[in-house]
């Protein structure tokens, strides 16, 4: 078993190319049950890291204490760097965190309320009162998301009348709408058909040159697609982390291997 | 899903390695034929030379359903990459020992270079022992021996070198050969190049093996793609 927890190799970068890193994260739920363990990954701006691993392999944990989520549920230790900020730390302004690393779920969750009040929302709770303004920042989520073209016609429809792949984007939209800088991505297009998943996965690559994304996917071919990292987590342990090619036509732990190739176990 | 997978691979695998077998006795069966002046044996090897690229089509429309179907990543994709690229070097020297055998059948005149002759045998011999090698090094991974099969292509191209020479001379020597001996020239050009398809093939072991992309020319040479 520790032969198979040995980290092979994980990639570092530059420190002027960083947009986040942890150090040494570790994850506790209920004071003692330990998923994830001492994580050390930094993540390049501007590209899209997928973090791969079987199920309770602690690639969601891990992604979900980026910006906190795992507060009030979990006991976190460790370093989160973010704008050479420490953002673990309990001092932290977790929702100003927060819209500076905007989350996607795995389940479309758009609010049940129009298409426009989805993505003001938030800025009209932040005292954003506008309208010109807020016009224009619901014109430009919805086009970095791709769904403009779509939906300009209804913007006052409810937003659940929407397909489950424009539900997806929507709420990518949302999320955009509050200027991040980082969007985190909990298996995006694992309740989504195949045209719909091809245009979420048009839309990420888009966002690319304008947002650092870190996405756990359990779907090999999507990781290889899109990415261009790939970190592969087991047990609760990084255990290889390289560029998606390296990953996918040479990977260098015996296991991430035989993870990819379905051969696990 | 992955047992599937390792089994049409397996399949891939042999049928790879029949076609290796197979290419390694036309070239010994079509220099034979020319050293011996045997045009009923190179005729009847013309007369099936649909065989190689039937076999080779086939090898490559299976490994490519198995990279649709299957979708292969790391050491299976580089398996399949590299059946599909080596089996295009395989029917290459195929098309080399035919084109062997079709110049038995056109030589005209009766003039020999046995100096010549006995490079050709050699140069065979060698090259038919790095080819089976090479298959080896495929079957067993073995990157060190396709690197090593692989420098031994010098000796190949100095046979050629070597060969080229006495066969100007003996034109110089005696006109009348002249007709004769520009076979001996394709045939050993031929040769050569057989090697270095061996060459090639050494490569895609190397790369099957580690993933690493090179060209393999000889050890002082090598240089990464």
């Amino acid at each position: 078993m520790q032969q198979e927890l040995k980290q092979s190799y994980v990639k570092t970068f530059a420190k002027d190319d960083l947009e986040l890193s942890t150090k040494d994260l570790s994850v506790l739920y209920g004071g003692k049950v330990q998923k994830l363990f001492d994580a050390s990954l930094q993540f390049k701006k501007n590209t899209i890291t997928a973090l791969i691993g079987a199920s309770g392999s602690g690639k969601s944990t891990f992604l979900r204490s980026l910006n906190r989520m795992n507060d009030r549920v979990a006991t976190v230790n460790g370093e989160i760097w973010f704008h050479g900020l420490d953002v673990n730390k309990p001092n932290i302004n977790v929702y100003e965190l927060r819209k500076n690393i905007g989350m996607v779920f795995q389940r479309p969750n758009p609010f049940p309320k129009s298409i426009r009040e989805n993505i003001v929302y938030a800025l009209k709770a932040d005292g954003q009162t506008n309208k010109n303004e807020l016009d224009k920042i619901v014109e430009e989520s919805l086009r970095a998301a791709a769904l403009w073209d779509e939906v300009k016609d209804k913007l006052d429809k409810s937003a659940l009348a929407l397909s489950g792949g424009q539900q997806q984007r929507l709420c990518i939209a949302r999320a955009l709408a509050v200027k991040p800088e980082v969007l985190l991505l909990d298996e995006p297009a694992s309740a989504l058909d195949p045209v719909s998943t091809s245009k979420l996965e048009d839309t990420l690559k888009q966002l690319r040159s304008k947002y650092t994304m870190i996405m756990v996917t359990h779907n090999m071919q999507q990781a290889s697609r899109i990415s261009d990292y790939t970190a592969f987590f087991h047990l609760g342990h990084v255990i290889e982390y390289n560029s998606t090619a390296d990953i996918f036509t040479n990977p260098k732990g015996k296991i991430t291997e035989e993870y990819i190739q379905g051969s696990f176990g | 899903m992955h047992e599937i997978f390792l089994d049409e691979l397996k399949k891939l695998n042999t049928q790879f390695m029949e076609m290796g077998v197979f290419v390694n006795d036309q070239i010994d069966q079509a220099t034979r034929a020319f050293v011996d002046h045997d045009k009923k044996t190179a005729q009847s090897m013309v007369d099936n030379e649909e065989k190689i690229p039937t076999e080779s089509i086939d090898i490559q429309k299976k490994a490519l359903k198995l990279m649709a179907l299957q979708q292969p990543v790391a050491t299976d994709f580089r398996v399949v990459i590299s059946i599909l690229k080596a089996t295009t070097d395989l029917e290459r020297i195929g098309e080399n020992a035919m084109s062997i055998a079709l110049e038995t059948i056109r030589v005209k005149g009766n003039p020999r270079i046995p100096e010549v002759e006995e490079i050709i045998s050699n140069m065979t011999h060698n090259v038919r022992h790095m080819l089976i090698q090479i298959l080896t090094a495929y079957v067993q991974d073995d990157e060190k021996m396709a690197r090593e099969v692989a420098s031994r292509d010098g000796v190949i191209d100095h046979d050629y070198v070597r060969a080229r020479k006495l066969i100007v001379d003996g034109i110089e020597d005696d006109p009348s050969r002249a007709v004769a001996s520009s076979s001996y020239f394709v045939v050993t050009r031929l040769l050569e190049r057989i090697g270095d398809h061996i060459v090639n093939l050494a490569s895609w072991v190397v790369y099957k093996t580690t993933g690493e992309l090179e060209e393999l020319t000889n050890p002082s040479e090598t240089k990464t793609i």
